[in-house]
């Protein structure tokens, strides 16, 4: 409820709603069929039996439509006194479609008509949540909202999508925003007796996301429709409904003209179909789904169109109807946050990514470490096709753990190491089967029978389990690690301690701007923090130094020298390792000829005059370097321009905007040059990590520099135009976290899985010579590796389908190891069992990943378009195989992905799919980067940015205020919000934000005189300031990135910026609003099902 | 005679000439069969005390083609103002400098006692000097040790003001930075890659960046000084910083595995030397000096790989074209040598290794330079520290003795033309006139480049006489040349030096005796020694001695007096008696026989051969030998195997080594200690007596000796043995049945043979004269494989 802006209007019709509902499930109920109406009712007890009812629904959606009518106009007189009414699917439905109808003719042309229909469903599914309780029903409210929302958005993007016929259609039902809001009462109605089911269930039957969310997340919903109803609730129900086609019929206008005519029909047709579908939608999930078909039939009440439209003008549709991220977030995290999550059970949906849980380890891997797609995979591959849903895992392996989660436990096998099975090498895990009295083990990959080692055996209890399976980790947990003998070695010799080697442009623009001084001046102090293990005094990591431009200079530190040598390489042709000795050093033993180092390297080239440098010979050296000393390890480059001086890898500059839309953009994210691959491929057989650190005035091919950071495992960081003074904070907390994570090197990373299904396709910051094997020179806590998996074969429901990740690596220490994780999923013969187990967190992080990747192969736009086709092919799929049958017109969603597209859109919309006029072609290729190698939370966040309003709660309040959507809509010029995604951070000040706030927050007096632009509040001794810097630190802490604060001014310039980041908006470089895409969404679905 | 040697001192002692004749063969015929070609040793840079630089410029002819410069063998009207060229018979006017000039008011370039004469040019700029550094860090400590230690006190030595730059070498190249505070910084180079001095120059920061700020102009005066700055400095400004970073030198790091060489990067060193100098100071005086403890086993230039078990190559292999880097190596020096040479930049290379370095290999590198090679044993010896320390002595007016990138320019009178020059020089292939078609050494050119000098280097012009049979004396019956060698001064004036010199024409028909009496039998030995020796670098060894003696026997048969048929009658004049002695020498010489030699020992007595001057090369052509004894004072003694008697002490001088070698009885009664009793202190005196003679040559000798002191039986007696004639061998040792001397284990043939086939030839030569027949050729080469000592 409180979610949503709108909370004061929430209460009432909260209350009415549930009030509503009841009467109108009756009335509903009477409708399709008494016996839905009752169960309803008897629903609220036992919700359960209401979603039961489902098929009734489906024998209410019939009548419906032909009852609808007479309902919808009765309701609408009735509708009026009690938005319930609208609530209720009859009553709102009736008059929605009446004034759709009325629309339609004019109206429906808009693409908002079709959209509005799958609002509509929406709304009903949101019924089916919320009827259960009151709380369910203002989330079915919300839900109906949304389809109102929908309508309104028709006019804008509608035409675009706009098909008039879907419009038609969908107008019926959704044009009228008080539709929306019926059907979520509708819902609620039909709801109440069935929610409470729902709410275990729903999840997967709310196909419909706003059901969906009405359903399980009945607190969130309650918020979202109360707003809805609000809307409707002023002008009556019918009016509601009316007001929102208006709106629709403002922008469509001209378009209506066309469509009137058609509509008509269309819609009463349609309608129908409308029901159908929310009852299809709930059908599946449920009983309460024909509940809504009751409403809908209301909608019949189209006839009344004509009524609608006139009183419509007022109202918009309001958009708290279509599924909310912010909703769904919120309910997962009252849900599930506050009980741990134990990984014993198989093929159990974590907690989103967004809720704070614990993990208790039981057999399974932490979703920390791997998080699935979907926990229940198909049994064929046929199944799999159909449903188009991919199978993949993100695996993070080294992910940190909070404090409270013991890290894996080391497990060392001796000499003889870690036990595998003879066949497929999998390791030991806990779903090994032991027989013949323990003495020998079934692999449960690949179903190969293994001796166990004598020193291993161990006795079989009753249930035959292995007596000590407790006190062996491999045989309990999900993720463990192993000591690695020799033979997991390189070369068979035990590694020595990895190195870092800093590298340091010292151009002239390096110097110019300040960094290189920032930066020796903060290495000085940085060095005492390199990674250790354990609980090791110090760290075993050595250091080295190269500055570099044109050419480059080597640093010998040994510690037996008064004074640093420097060793000048010009032959960056060809290059090599000047020394051998004293120049990878322990930081502790060369302390004082390194402190003296970089205190001269600032004015050693205070006076330089180079511009050029190069960039290739610089890895090429690093990486000798720790090819000469027998180690892996890690380079820190800091770079500034493009590399245009003559030496292997030389760029030139080849930014050319006119290439974006066309076949050829594609190569703006390829390398120029095939030399970069080679490298990282020798980089990467050394075990040699590079992290980039970038610090560009103009264009510098990130699509290039990144290659090797990319494909050694390593991250790139770039500060814009750098100047010490605005970034310095940034760069250095960066600098500072990147030194100090722990990483793992010279690793090598192999997915298995049980007979069925096969790793096929990885994407992430890593290199592969083979099609298996993932190989990373460096591995740290923030680098993700996602896998999509394809059937082989089929698979057994009843063994499930196992996946072994297994990482090799060296640690900071110098230790070979193996890291084990361990996850085990169901199968199912069932597609609805798919969907109901789906992640859409993860879903999108998969496709993102995978369209990201398209970029390089394909043109943008076919990119963009597979996307949307697969996604529509996920929807059809769920529609046509698990949705009870409804009329075509209805969008139905599953429960756990009716957040599938809003997120695809702000996948769409990214700067990457979608650039706009101020994206420049290596922010793209950043971002691109970025991306390849974000786990499931950074990508949520990073498409889907939090807006925290700063002002609403009271000052005192110190928990985290609750996000609301990305919407400039949702911005009040009385208040200032904190926007994060991830990488930025805006604070945004509307124009008429109390003086008082402004004078605690900014120490100025009033709103102009707010610096715009500002990147750090002033530090000022009073609650609220404490509390928004508070908050923003509590931000910067949860990211793997410092994200460089920006203060936004209402109007101001910079605003555009910001504005880039209300992802629900219609973005200015042509990506299309939440509403729209909907819209769009729900036409191609209609297209694929007729 | 007297007088013609008088002359010939007089004229050594005044120009630092020494012409093989004296009385110049007037036709072009008949000075063919003078057999020794006429020719002259030069010492241009003779240390002259009494003679003081002018301080203004030569005079010129104006002929553009001649350019002669005033001498007082030139015609002077001093009424007219006119002088006439004796090169070209030009005449030219005075320059208004010389407006007071009168018979009685002469400028020293007229006077008679001035046929040698300096000029300081006071135009241009003065460069100063430059020593580049180049140090091989693949040392044993202690010679590292002692090697940076004798560097840090060469800087103590060197001209303040001059430059001085270090390259460091092991696996990698460095090329060190010297002018930085704080950090010492150094280039580092791969030592396998062959760079290109373009790239060597991009490399180092020495092109001239394309500044785009700057103009051009003003920045110009800066730039050249402020770029080469960085790694060659002046010595005032940084020895303290250049003796620390000598000090903190390290060892090369690089692991060097079991059975392997460590990897020296030797031939990339000196290309980068080379480079960097070229593209800093070109033409201006500079000594490139290499320090190296072993050969380069790695990169162009190569002389051996790094396998141990692969031995370097020995004369063995060469001759069985199984040396597989020498031709690559060699090349890549030559190059290297030609490109210094071209700039003025000598190349100076100081070998201590017990094993060869590869100086074969890289000779041409101070041959073709003027550099001085050095081979010892480790930079641990007295050898080195001494020879090096000697490098920066100074004349009696304090400066340094040496001098940078000269160019000799030799002019002749119409008759002569100019064949070649042997010594350490490059040619200029400047054509001329009076440039010979035949060629001598290097020739086609009558000015040569000469990189490196000392007081005493010295070169051998060859000449040949044009004039035709018939064609009568020339006019004023006497032919000059003259030599002008410009050069740098240690003191960085540049100078020019200029000795013209006459000799009278003479028909050898009817004049013959006065030629014969004019020829000087040394500097003849020492210029055909060099043509032997210059031939021997190009052709079989046999091929070389085949030809001395041809050219030997035919001067026998010229100037011999005998009977016809009578070999015992064979007699020749005091001016060329000694002549076959030297020849014979000659040929046991290590400059032809290469037995016992490695390449590298060859490639270092060959290369002082061609460089020092007369009594020096004598003394390498036939070692002088002293003996002491309680008989008399110390005398010298026959190079001969009877010289050695058991109650004499010996000391041998063959310029590379002085031995001291302590006859038998002497030796047991050193070892009886008599020389620490008082009552035998005279034992004590004769003991000390030879070390003291020793120590005189050592101290004026450069490259300094080896100094062996040995005694009967002793292993280092070797050197002695080796040099004696054998005129007591265990062949004959009972034929001639006599108690003194020792005999020596050898087949070599005596003096007393060789003499004795010689005067055999000489006689049977004239008599077959008419018909050269096989009976000759045959005899000839009897002789030849009798005389030739199997490698």
């Amino acid at each position: 409820m409180n979610v949503n802006q709108s909370a004061p209007p929430v209460p009432p019709f909260g209350q009415p709603q549930p009030v509503y509902p009841g009467y109108h499930q009756s009335s509903y109920g009477g409708q399709p069929g008494s016996t839905a109406a009752p169960t309803p009712y008897g629903a609220y007890n036992g919700p359960v039996p209401g979603y039961q009812q489902t098929p009734p629904p489906g024998m209410s959606r019939a009548p419906p439509s032909s009852g609808a009518p007479p309902a919808s106009t009765a309701q609408a007189p009735g509708g009026q006194a009690a938005y319930g009414q609208f609530g209720q699917g009859d009553v709102q439905n009736g008059p929605s479609s009446t004034v759709q109808m009325q629309r339609l003719p004019g109206s429906q042309p808009f693409g908002s008509a079709p959209l509005v229909p799958v609002v509509s469903q929406p709304a009903v599914l949101q019924p089916y949540g919320p009827p259960p309780t009151s709380a369910q029903v203002t989330a079915q409210l919300a839900g109906m909202h949304i389809s109102g929302a929908v309508a309104p958005v028709p006019p804008t993007s509608g035409l675009g999508y706009g098909p008039p016929t879907s419009l038609a259609s969908a107008s019926g039902s959704f044009p009228n925003s008080g539709l929306y809001g019926s059907y979520p009462q509708g819902q609620a109605q039909g709801h109440p007796g069935a929610q409470p089911p729902q709410r275990s269930v729903l999840p997967q039957a709310s196909s419909f996301t706003p059901s969906a969310s009405g359903g399980p997340r009945m607190p969130s919903m309650t918020g979202p429709l109360l707003p809805g109803q609000s809307f409707g609730g002023p002008p009556v129900s019918q009016p509601n409904h009316i007001s929102s086609p208006p709106p629709q019929a403002l922008t469509p206008g001209t378009q209506m003209s066309g469509p009137p005519g058609p509509p008509p029909p269309m819609h009463s047709s349609q309608q129908p179909g409308y029901q159908l579908q929310q009852n299809g939608s709930f059908g599946p999930a449920r009983g309460p789904q024909p509940n809504y078909g009751s409403p809908y039939p209301g909608t019949a009440t189209f006839g009344s169109q004509p009524g609608p439209p006139q009183p419509l003008p007022p109202k918009r549709l309001d958009p708290d109807a279509i599924p909310s991220p912010i909703q769904v977030i919120e309910d997962d995290r009252n849900n599930r946050g506050s009980e741990p999550f134990i990984t014993g059970v198989r093929g159990q949906v974590p907690p989103l990514v967004t809720t704070n849980f614990l993990v208790k380890d039981q057999g399974n891997a932490s979703p920390r470490y791997i998080r699935c797609t979907s926990y229940n995979i198909p049994c064929t591959s046929d199944m799999a096709k159909q449903a188009q849903v991919p199978l993949a895992a993100v695996i993070k392996p080294l992910a940190r753990l909070p404090p409270e989660e013991a890290s894996p436990y080391v497990v060392d096998h001796g000499e003889s190491g870690p036990l595998r099975c003879n066949r497929c090498k999998a390791y030991m895990c806990p779903f090994m089967q032991f027989i013949e009295g323990g003495r020998r083990f079934q692999c449960c990959f690949c179903s190969c029978i293994n001796d166990v080692p004598p020193q291993y055996f161990q006795h079989l209890d009753h249930t035959g389990k292995r007596v000590d399976a407790y006190d062996r980790p491999e045989l309990s947990l999900g993720s463990y690690e192993f000591l690695a003998t020799v033979d997991y070695c390189k070369n068979n010799k035990f590694p020595s301690p990895p190195a870092f080697i800093f590298m340091i442009d010292v151009s002239y623009n390096a110097i110019r701007s300040g960094l290189v001084r920032l930066l020796c001046e903060e290495l000085k102090s940085l060095l005492d923090f390199l990674p250790r293990e354990g609980g090791a005094e110090e760290s075993a990591v050595r250091v080295g130094f190269v500055t570099y431009n044109k050419v480059l200079h080597f640093y010998n530190v040994k510690s037996s020298l008064a004074q640093p040598q420097m060793m000048v390489v010009s032959d960056v042709g060809d290059m090599f390792v000047p020394l051998l000795d004293g120049f990878l050093v322990n930081v502790n033993e060369s302390r004082t000829v390194i402190t003296s180092l970089l205190d001269q390297i600032p004015e050693m080239f205070a006076d330089t005059r180079e511009t050029e440098t190069v960039f290739a010979p610089v890895i090429q050296a690093g990486m000798e370097a720790l090819k000469a000393a027998e180690c892996a390890g890690k380079l820190f480059l800091f770079h500034t321009s493009l590399p245009i001086a003559e030496a292997p890898g030389k760029l030139k500059n080849r930014d050319d905007r006119k290439l974006i839309n066309t076949d050829k953009e594609k190569t703006l994210f390829q390398p120029q040059t095939g030399a970069y691959q080679t490298l990282a491929k020798e980089c990467v057989a050394q075990g040699c990590c590079v992290d980039l650190f970038l610090f560009p005035n103009q264009y510098v091919d990130v699509a290039t520099l990144s290659v090797v950071p990319q494909l050694t495992g390593g991250s790139v960081y770039k500060y814009a135009c750098f100047q010490v003074e605005n970034d310095q904070e940034r760069f250095l907390s960066d600098l500072r976290r990147d030194v100090q994570k722990v990483v793992g090197f010279d690793a090598v990373m192999r997915v298995r899985t049980s007979t069925g299904i096969r790793a096929v396709d990885f994407f992430g910051a890593f290199y592969m010579s083979n099609t298996t094997d993932v190989e990373l020179a460096g591995l740290d806590g923030d680098k993700t590796v996602t896998v999509e998996f394809k059937h082989d074969d089929r698979l057994n429901e009843e063994s499930g389908a196992l996946l072994q990740c297994a990482l090799l690596y060296t640690s900071c220490a110098g230790q070979r190891r193996l890291r084990i994780h361990n996850l085990a999923l169901n199968c199912c013969t069932q597609l609805a069992d798919l969907y109901r187990n789906c992640e859409t967190d993860t879903l999108i992080n998969y496709m993102a990943k995978f369209a990201y990747r398209g970029v390089l192969n394909s043109p943008v736009k076919t990119v963009r378009d597979t996307l949307i086709t697969q996604c529509a092919q996920i929807l059809a799929c769920y529609r046509k195989n698990c949705a009870s049958p409804s009329s075509a017109g209805q969008l139905i969603l599953p429960e756990c992905m009716k957040l599938l597209p809003v997120y695809l859109n702000c996948v769409l919309k990214s700067d990457v799919l979608q650039p706009g006029a101020e994206v420049t072609t290596d922010d793209r290729a950043y971002v691109r980067l970025l991306v390849t190698s974000m786990d499931v939370a950074e990508t949520n966040v990073f498409f889907y940015p939090r807006l925290l309003p700063l002002t609403k709660s009271p000052i005192e309040n110190t928990t985290e205020p609750s996000a609301v959507r990305a919407s400039e809509e949702r911005l009040s010029n009385g208040d200032i919000y904190l926007l994060e995604n991830g990488l930025n951070l805006f604070l945004w000040v509307g124009a008429s934000v109390q003086q008082g706030v402004v004078q605690s927050l900014f120490g100025v007096s009033s709103f102009s005189q707010i610096t715009s632009g500002l990147s750090v509040l002033p530090v000022l001794d009073n609650l609220l300031s404490k509390k928004v810097r508070g908050l923003i630190d509590g931000l910067r802490a949860q990211r793997s990135r410092y994200m460089k604060l920006i203060v936004v001014k209402q109007e101001d310039k910079l605003e555009m910026l910001f504005k880039h980041f209300l992802v629900e908006d219609k973005s200015l470089s042509g990506g299309a609003s939440y509403v729209d895409f909907l819209c769009h969404m729900h036409k191609e679905i209609r297209q694929l099902l007729s | 005679m007297a007088t013609y040697l008088e002359f010939i001192q007089q004229n050594e002692e005044r120009d630092g000439v020494r012409f093989s004749w004296n009385v110049w063969p007037s036709s072009r015929l008949e000075a063919t069969r003078m057999v020794v070609p006429l020719a002259c040793l030069l010492t241009p840079l003779k240390e002259r005390p009494d003679l003081p630089p002018v301080q203004y410029e030569p005079v010129l002819c104006s002929r553009p083609t001649c350019k002669a410069i005033l001498n007082p063998l030139c015609q002077v009207d001093y009424r007219a103002r006119l002088w006439a060229c004796n090169f070209c018979f030009q005449r030219n006017q005075f320059p208004p400098a010389y407006a007071g000039i009168s018979e009685v008011n002469q400028p020293a370039e007229l006077m008679p006692q001035f046929s040698t004469i300096e000029y300081v040019i006071q135009r241009g700029p003065q460069s100063p000097l430059i020593f580049l550094y180049v140090v091989d860090t693949c040392l044993e400590e202690d010679d590292l040790q002692a090697l940076k230690e004798s560097l840090q006190m060469s800087l103590s030595l060197l001209p303040p003001d001059s430059l001085v730059g270090l390259i460091t070498f092991g696996r990698m190249v460095q090329v060190h930075e010297l002018s930085c505070e704080g950090i010492s910084k150094s280039y580092v180079f791969r030592g396998t890659k062959d760079l290109t001095a373009k790239q060597i120059q991009d490399m180092l920061g020495l092109t001239k960046p394309a500044v785009p700020v700057q103009p051009a102009r003003p920045a110009q005066p800066h730039e050249q000084p402020f770029v080469s700055s960085r790694f060659l400095q002046p010595v005032h400004k940084i020895d303290m910083n250049l003796t620390d970073l000598l000090g903190e030198l390290q060892r090369d790091p690089w692991p060097v595995p079991q059975g392997k060489r460590p990897l020296r990067s030797t031939g990339v060193a000196v290309s980068i030397a080379v480079g960097l100098l070229e593209g800093t100071f070109p033409n201006t005086g500079a000594r490139i000096m290499l320090f190296m403890g072993g050969p380069p086993t790695q990169g162009p230039g190569m002389v051996v790989g790094d396998e141990l078990k692969v031995p370097i190559r020995s004369w063995h292999d060469i001759e069985k074209d199984n040396a597989r880097f020498m031709k690559k190596a060699t090349k890549h020096y030559e190059m290297l040598a030609n490109r210094a040479a071209a700039n003025g930049h000598c190349i100076d290379i100081y070998a201590c290794a017990l094993d060869q370095t590869g100086l074969l290999e890289m000779k041409c590198c101070t041959n073709l330079t003027g550099g001085y090679m050095v081979m010892g044993d480790s930079f641990n010896t007295s050898l080195f520290k001494q020879t090096f320390q000697r490098i920066f002595s100074k004349d009696f007016n304090g400066h340094f003795r040496m001098a940078f990138g000269a160019t000799l320019e030799v002019k002749t009178s119409r008759e002569l033309k100019i064949a070649g020059a042997i010594g350490p020089c490059v040619s200029l292939n400047v054509k001329g006139p009076c440039v010979s078609e035949n060629e001598l050494g290097v020739g086609g050119t009558s000015q040569w480049k000469i990189c490196g000098l000392d007081p005493t280097s010295t070169l051998g012009i060859y000449f040949e006489v044009v004039s035709q049979h018939n064609a009568p004396i020339p006019q004023g019956g006497r032919g000059a040349v003259q030599f002008v060698t410009h050069y740098q001064h240690s003191s960085t004036q540049r100078r020019i030096r200029v000795t013209t010199v006459a000799r009278n024409w003479a028909d050898a028909q009817s004049q013959l005796k006065h030629i014969e009496a004019a020829f000087d039998q040394e500097a003849a030995a020492v210029l055909m020694a060099r043509l032997g020796v210059f031939r021997a670098e190009s052709e079989e060894g046999p091929d070389v001695l085949r030809w001395l003696d041809r050219q030997l026997i035919r001067l026998c048969q010229k100037f011999g007096q005998y009977n016809k048929e009578d070999p015992t009658s064979f007699r020749l004049s005091d001016s060329f008696s000694l002549y076959p002695q030297f020849m014979f020498h000659l040929r046991r010489s290590p400059f032809l026989q290469v037995f016992n030699n490695s390449p590298d020992e060859s490639s270092c007595y060959r290369h002082h051969f061609a460089r020092q001057d007369l009594t020096q090369s004598l003394i390498m052509i036939q070692p002088i030998l002293y003996s002491y004894s309680f008989h008399g004072p110390p005398e010298p003694v026959l190079l001969d195997s009877s010289s050695i008697l058991p109650d004499r002490i010996l000391l041998m001088d063959t310029f590379f080594q002085i031995v001291i070698y302590l006859g038998e009885t002497i030796a047991q009664w050193q070892k009886a200690g008599y020389q620490d009793m008082p009552e035998y202190e005279n034992f004590k005196h004769l003991l000390q007596a030879p070390l003291d003679d020793a120590q005189e040559i050592l101290q004026a000798r450069f490259p300094m000796p080896r100094y062996i002191n040995t005694e009967h039986g002793g292993s280092q007696a070797r050197f002695l043995l080796s040099k004696v004639n054998p005129s007591q061998t265990h062949n004959n040792l009972y034929a001639w049945g006599q108690e003194t001397g020792a005999p020596i284990l050898t087949d070599d043939v005596s003096l007393q043979v060789f003499m004795d086939h010689l005067k055999k030839l000489g006689c049977l030569q004239r008599l077959l004269r008419a018909d050269v027949s096989s009976r000759r050729k045959k005899a000839l080469s009897v002789l030849c494989s009798r005389w030739s000592i199997p490698a």
